[in-house]
């Protein structure tokens, strides 16, 4: 047990000077990392966003928004199918998950139910099974038919809504500039988003609050705006309130001329003659031609420009334009033209999201909590290591060096891993130190009760470390076991938590039992003592 | 050099004896805890209960009452507003709002317009009344998680009777922390759920010191009344215990005094759970195997350890 063969000594020794070494960069200043030569490690311990300030959301995508719209691009096929087939019919809606129609003439049924069918795709999701799974389920019972969406169709249908909503917080964040944003899925229907040292949480959550659907609609003048309230809007049309601070409203035509999808550029600017913080957009090329014949068509008549169902601006249409160009006004600041123009660059959710839970930690906080964590962990380390040495004298001396060694293996292997040391994180570490001279403490404490019994120093010592060993083993695995059920359960800095804990214990098993047990041997070689000094 | 003795190398302290006692009094605290959980709960933070938190800092020593009486009118409910650590850091929790997750963003909305920017707002927390159920599920279920796997590593490793004494050793520390936060009304959220589990890790580590000593004991003195073999086994390993614990207990202490407020909760959880798990692995796991009647013919014994039957042989003083 006790004697040490050249390639194990050297093992050894490369494991401890390799913990050092990784560790190293985390005491160089951030800026003149990039000043070590290539060969030199340089990954610092990520610090959590506890540490150093930072939003962690979680966001929801509202699945019903995501159904409902099927649901509605639903009725609208049937509508056309049944109008171009010139079949009778009544009571076309829906309620809940299916939309139900009932056929006028009962001989119209077999041809009705034929053409909708159509209206059904296959769904890619599954592709081993035998017969294609289809999206729409079909039901017809005396005329009346009823559509509902399959299970599969429905999960594919969150599914994709969730990988664009991603994509889309992920362009809206980019444009924020912030370094190294963790943007997740989570689960059926979230996101988790943590963005890190940002000092506007408020603009994060503006920018991510919003649908940002862009429509341009015609606005209907057949009746005034306050008829409409107060009666009824006339079909196909509806009020929607304008923004512009009036707190009026304006009644506009259901039907979207141009949809914000045919935006390919939006940029914030000011208007020339005005001064006013503007956004001009651009089109695509066939979203060009729509506005260009839309507006050609209708010269003189007012125009809204509507932004998740509230409309921005409603200018009366001057000349036709054509270029494929133009710019919205509405009385914005610079920083909402600004946040308006990244909106509409980064495209438009499938569906709202909304915040499940937030947690921001703001950076002045986040200093404080390093410098209090180094402070708690500098003091509590030397506290223990005068313990020690005041307990076990030599002895010590070697679990007190282990102990070093084992506080930069932990911070090596962060920094390696890359792992994300939070505040807990920080205590785990902490109480690593104070658990980790347990090992030493059993082998020691094991050593000096084999001395007691009359064994030869190296004999005690033999006996000690090898009899301490599967103590140690067991006592560490059950710590390790509620190490490891944290990191699958917990989220965040809990999770910051377990990790250092799990390191804390591997590494403490390592020097513990056998940086000391090097010691130990090299000591004996070199004095062969006639007794043990514990 | 002179060195520092806390506990006497050969200490023959019969603690079996006193298992009675020890009975009747973790008995007692464990009943109690339960009532207290009972009937006067524990004080969920907002991770399990859902609300808002800020943590806001202000130039000046902050105005609780000014803040309150403010705060208190804008119609957002149960807002409560107290000084954490330092003079000029304020906590204020807001209770969960009737309606959806957007409603609780506007509380944060709501208290920013308040207080405008003459604060520093340090922390900002939301739950949402879903993610906060889902939280609670998890946490209870990583603790019966983890108290599960260690029953069937300690089974696999020793035997049945260690598997269930250990485990009733760690449900009665679960069970007089939470009983001590909910006297004290300490806030638990999901790091006291960290320190729990920490805790259960701990308290396991102790006893399985204590049962190893005990199994080993078992194969060396087959005829040994069992009573006087566990008193030898804890006394063997009281040194041990009571080292590690105080090494253990001074970081966290140092933790509890300089790591700052935050953590001030989750390390005062931890500092409990060491002392009560020391306890426990003495007075509560040991004893257990007396009741339970453990198993004295260990077939293979010491077959993977050579040199024990000679050291055992050799050393009739022990």
């Amino acid at each position: 047990m006790l004697y040490f063969p050249r390639w194990k000594y050297t093992l050894i020794a490369i494991a401890c000077a390799l913990g050092f070494l990784l560790s190293a960069p985390n005491f160089v200043p951030k800026e003149d990392l990039a000043g070590l030569p290539d060969w030199l490690p340089s990954n610092q311990v990520n610090l959590g966003l506890d540490l150093q300030g930072g939003s962690h959301l979680l966001l929801e995508v509202d699945v019903d928004t995501v159904l409902n719209d099927r649901l509605e691009a639903l009725v609208d096929d049937v509508r056309q199918t049944l109008r171009e087939a010139r079949i009778g019919y009544t009571g076309l809606g829906h309620a809940g998950d299916r939309v139900t129609v009932r056929i006028r003439e009962q001989g119209d049924v077999e041809q009705a139910m034929t053409l909708l069918r159509e209206l059904s795709v296959p769904i890619t999701a599954n592709v081993f099974a035998a017969v294609p799974e289809r999206d729409l389920a079909f039901e017809e019972n005396g005329g009346r038919i009823s559509i509902e969406m399959t299970d599969a169709a429905r999960t594919e249908r969150l599914n994709s809504a969730l990988e664009q909503s991603i994509e889309i917080v992920r362009r809206r964040i980019d444009e924020l500039g912030t370094t190294e944003p963790v943007i997740q899925r989570q689960g059926t229907d979230r996101i988790l988003v943590q963005v890190p040292g940002l000092d506007d949480p408020q603009r994060l959550k503006a920018l991510l609050g919003r649908t940002a659907q862009l429509n341009f609609h015609l606005v209907d003048t057949s009746v005034s705006v306050i008829d409409a309230i107060q009666t009824r809007p006339p079909a196909g049309s509806q009020v929607l309130p304008l923004v512009d601070g009036s707190g009026g409203s304006v009644l506009i035509r259901r039907r979207v001329m141009v949809s914000g999808e045919s935006l390919v550029d939006a940029q914030p600017g000011f208007d020339q003659q005005t001064n006013e913080p503007v956004v001009s957009f651009r089109f695509d090329a066939s979203g060009a031609k729509r506005f260009a014949d839309v507006t050609q068509a209708n010269v003189g008549r007012p125009f809204a420009v509507v932004l998740d169902n509230e409309v921005i601006t409603a200018p009366v249409i001057r000349e036709p334009i054509l270029g494929g160009s133009g710019q919205i006004s509405g009385g914005f600041t610079v920083t909402e033209a600004n946040d308006l123009a990244i909106l509409l660059r980064a495209g438009a959710l499938p569906a709202p999201l909304e915040v499940l839970e937030e947690r921001t930690v703001g950076p002045g906080l986040g200093a404080d909590s390093v410098a209090a964590g180094e402070i708690a962990a500098a003091i509590g380390f030397a506290a223990v290591i005068l313990f020690i040495l005041a307990v076990y004298g030599l002895f010590g001396v070697f679990a007190n060096v282990a102990l070093i060694i084992n506080v930069a293996m932990i911070f090596g292997l962060l920094s390696l891993l890359q792992a994300t040391l939070t505040l807990p994180g920080i205590a785990g570490i902490v109480l690593t130190i104070g658990m980790a001279v347990d090992a030493n403490v059993l082998i020691f404490e094991r050593i000096k009760e084999e001395a007691a019994a009359g064994k030869t120093p190296i004999n005690a010592i033999d006996v000690g470390y090898s009899r301490a060993l599967g103590t140690i083993v067991d006592a560490n695995i059950t710590t390790f076991i509620a190490a490891a059920i944290l990191f699958q359960m917990g989220s965040g800095p809990v999770r910051g938590f377990a990790v250092t804990l799990a390191i804390g214990i591997i590494t403490s098993v390592f020097t513990a039992f056998t940086v000391t047990r090097l010691f130990v041997s090299i000591w004996l070689k070199r004095r062969r003592p006639a007794e043990v000094p514990l | 050099m002179r060195k520092l003795k806390l506990i006497p190398d050969d200490t023959h302290i019969p603690f079996i004896r006193m298992r009675f006692i020890a009975m009747i009094a973790s008995t007692a605290a464990v009943l109690a805890s339960i009532i207290l959980v009972a009937v006067m709960g524990l004080n969920f933070g907002i991770d399990f209960r859902g609300g808002t938190l800020i943590e806001i800092g202000t130039e000046e020593p902050a105005d609780v009452a000014d803040l309150r009486s403010r705060l208190g009118g804008l119609g957002l409910g149960d807002v409560q507003i107290q000084s954490f650590g330092a003079p000029t850091d304020v906590l204020i929790r807001v209770e969960t709002q009737p309606g959806g997750a957007s409603a609780q963003q506007a509380v944060v909305d709501a208290v920013r317009a308040e207080l405008g920017t003459e604060v520093e707002y340090r922390r900002v927390e939301v739950v949402g009344p879903t993610v906060s159920g889902e939280l609670i599920e998890a946490g209870v279920l990583a603790i019966l998680l983890a108290v599960g796997l260690m029953l069937i590593y300690i089974w696999f490793r020793f035997e049945w009777q260690f598997s269930v004494g250990a485990v009733v050793a760690l449900v009665h520390d679960v069970v007089i922390t939470l009983g001590l936060f909910a006297i004290l009304q300490l806030e638990f959220n999901l790091s006291i759920i960290a320190a729990l589990l920490t805790i259960v890790g701990y308290s396991m580590n102790d006893t399985v010191v204590v049962y190893d000593r005990v199994r080993e004991k078992l194969r060396k003195y087959k005829r040994m009344p069992l009573a006087e073999l566990l008193d030898l086994a804890v006394n063997k390993t009281l040194s041990r215990t009571i080292m590690t614990s105080l090494t253990t207990l001074l970081a966290l202490f140092s933790l509890y005094i300089f790591g700052g407020e935050v953590i001030r909760g989750f390390t005062f959880a931890m500092i409990w759970g060491i002392v009560i798990g020391t306890y426990s692995s003495i007075f509560v796991a040991a004893p257990l195997l007396l009741w339970l009647g453990v198993k004295r013919d260990w077939s293979g014994a010491g077959a993977g350890e050579p040199g024990q039957a000679t050291s055992g042989s050799s050393t009739p003083a022990e």
